[in-house]
């Protein structure tokens, strides 16, 4: 590769604001299955908050000063964000781009993979808001929060969601097929659900683990979700703002980078 | 933004790629006045693809220029893609959307504006032969179907430019007749063709000039019916049976030019009567005499055997 295609390749990626027709794009063939498509999105993650919130919390005492089931559903609302947005960023975007060529067809007008990259990027994230927009409305229904400091989640669910995407994206850029979304989800999303605090507090953890979870971006996320819901401003708010900004803006250059290098060769 | 008159549609210079030392093109040059059909010929390896993806601004050359519509390429190709469409190899519709839908989004794809997109969707699936399927989903339409719609949709920005990335391959001689006619259409009003093709006769027909590659290199470069003037006897004779070959290397000197392929002796001739009379006596050779054709030129450049 000469010098200017590496420069190419590795310059940092400007979307402008022709991602959106890719994002439109997306929204449309989302419309003609949304009925299927967001109970899929809904369904998973509240038979597990309530399943486990009323279950399993029938049999706690209180879990860090608050009912079992609202401790849950505030982690909750972010970790089925994540769920959303990494099926999204993953399934979709690899039927799109390796499936059915969609991004061929998009690279031959005057967008570039940038505006590809960028709309599959906020598509993603816009999608798995969905979930925990739905999430929190759910959570608001059952009374199980009562201030509006909890409209602040809803910029937190979709920082969340880029940041997924993001990461997703970059699996996607990877992918030989389908099955290799499996290491991804075993070997990270999984584990990621279980120590970031959404179905019981990080200090129950074993030291180490604690210390890994710390630098997973779905525990920032956590931090700021759950005080939230519950009414209190998060503290070190800033800093967790500032790591999943930061994972999502590293991810996504990452993923662009990758995707050039797959599909620009 | 408009091209002069005077500009190539598209000018390659020089053009140079390698992947991972192999070297897919050597240094290749041609222009396309605007509005012509140029053929892009080839086995399959040659670098066709590769040179179309360059012209577009999708792969980096190593080494070399290219001008598209009056634009550098790859540094502005986005700039140049606006007045571009293509059909590419492979079908790319979107299987969730309908014919129109199809189009619709495409449009977007360049900026148009919706109400623009919805006026020119009547007039892209009446030049299809799409008219009615407006509502029909994709899986729906026969082969020769999508292709056209590929076609229409390449036609959605109104191109100067049109490449067409082996446009009829699959498809039967009834809708590849129509495709034809079509890009037929298509130069004589104006627009500038870049063709790639594994069919010689469609190149033969639609092309008012055709370069074929090999290897990375271009072998050569012309007219189709100069081309084979340059490379090929006016008359072929093409004799089939069992005992073909000693026959036909005994009577060598019937024709100027004899090539033998399993069953087939393929003479090439100035003057093939003498060959046909001597043909006529023997009542276990069939033959075929013919004009020369540009899939001899092709044969003749880039030899029988087979690529991967």
């Amino acid at each position: 590769m000469n010098k200017q295609a590496s420069a190419s390749r590795y310059a940092c990626p400007r979307p402008g604001m022709r991602w959106l027709p890719v994002w439109q794009r997306n929204f449309l063939v989302w419309r003609k299955l949304a009925i299927p498509s967001v109970l899929g999105n809904l369904a998973d993650p509240l038979i597990y908050m309530l399943g486990l919130g009323y279950g399993l919390g029938g049999l706690l005492p209180q879990v860090s000063g608050v009912s079992y089931v609202s401790f849950l559903a505030a982690g909750t609302v972010v970790a089925s964000t994540m769920n959303a947005a990494t099926f999204e960023a993953l399934y979709s975007a690899f039927s799109r781009m390796h499936m059915q060529k969609t991004w061929d067809a998009i690279l031959n007008t005057p967008l570039s993979l940038d505006h590809v990259m960028t709309g599959e990027l906020v598509w993603a994230a816009s999608k798995s808001m969905l979930s925990g927009l739905a999430i929190l409305g759910i959570i608001a229904l059952l009374g199980l929060t009562h201030s509006l400091l909890a409209l602040w989640v809803i910029p937190v669910i979709f920082l969340t969601g880029i940041t997924f995407s993001a990461l997703g994206l970059i699996v996607c850029a990877l992918a030989p097929s389908y099955d290799f979304f499996m290491y991804y989800f075993t070997l990270f999303i999984t584990p990621t659900m279980l120590v970031s605090g959404v179905f019981f507090p990080t200090d129950q953890l074993p030291s180490v683990v604690h210390g890994i979870a710390n630098w997973l971006p779905l525990s920032h996320a956590v931090q700021l979700a759950r005080p939230l819901v519950f009414g209190e401003m998060p503290q070190n708010a800033i800093a967790h703002v500032a790591v999943l900004l930061g994972v999502a803006t590293v991810a996504f250059y990452i993923a662009t980078v990758l995707t050039r290098r797959r599909l620009l060769k | 933004m408009t091209i002069a008159n005077t500009a190539d549609a598209l000018s390659v210079t020089g053009l140079r790629k390698s992947y991972d030392g192999n070297e897919v093109l050597a240094g290749i040059d041609f222009s396309v006045p605007p509005g012509t059909c140029f053929g892009l010929l080839g086995p399959n390896g040659a670098g066709k693809t590769t040179t179309l993806r360059c012209c577009l601004g999708l792969t980096a050359p190593d080494a070399g220029t290219i001008s598209l519509g009056g634009h550098a390429v790859p540094a502005d190709a986005g700039v140049a893609r606006e007045r571009v469409g293509v059909v590419p190899q492979f079908d790319n519709l979107d299987p969730d959307f309908t014919v129109s839908e199809n189009l619709m989004v495409y449009g977007r794809y360049f900026a148009i504006k919706d109400d623009e997109i919805r006026a020119r969707i009547p007039g892209l699936l009446d030049f299809a032969g799409l008219k009615g399927k407006e509502k029909a989903r994709i899986q729906t339409l026969s082969g020769g179907m999508k292709r056209r719609l590929t076609l229409a949709r390449a036609l959605v920005n109104d191109p100067d430019i049109v490449f067409l990335d082996e446009p009829t391959t699959g498809l039967d001689p009834q809708a590849r007749h129509l495709i034809w006619d079509r890009l037929k259409h298509l130069t004589a009003h104006g627009k500038t063709l870049i063709l790639t093709t594994h069919f010689m006769d469609e190149a033969e027909r639609l092309c008012d000039r055709l370069i074929i590659l090999d290897h990375g290199h271009r072998v050569t470069e012309g007219h189709p019916r100069e081309l084979i003037a340059e490379h090929i006897e006016p008359q072929v004779v093409e004799v089939f049976g069992e005992d073909v070959a000693s026959w036909a290397r005994s009577r060598n000197s019937l024709g100027e030019r004899l090539e033998i392929a399993g069953e087939t002796a393929f003479f090439y001739c100035r003057d093939a009567a003498p060959l046909l009379a001597a043909l006529a006596g023997e009542a276990s050779l069939r033959y075929l005499h013919r004009a020369a054709s540009l899939e001899d030129v092709f044969i003749k450049l880039t030899g029988r055997e087979l690529r991967d």
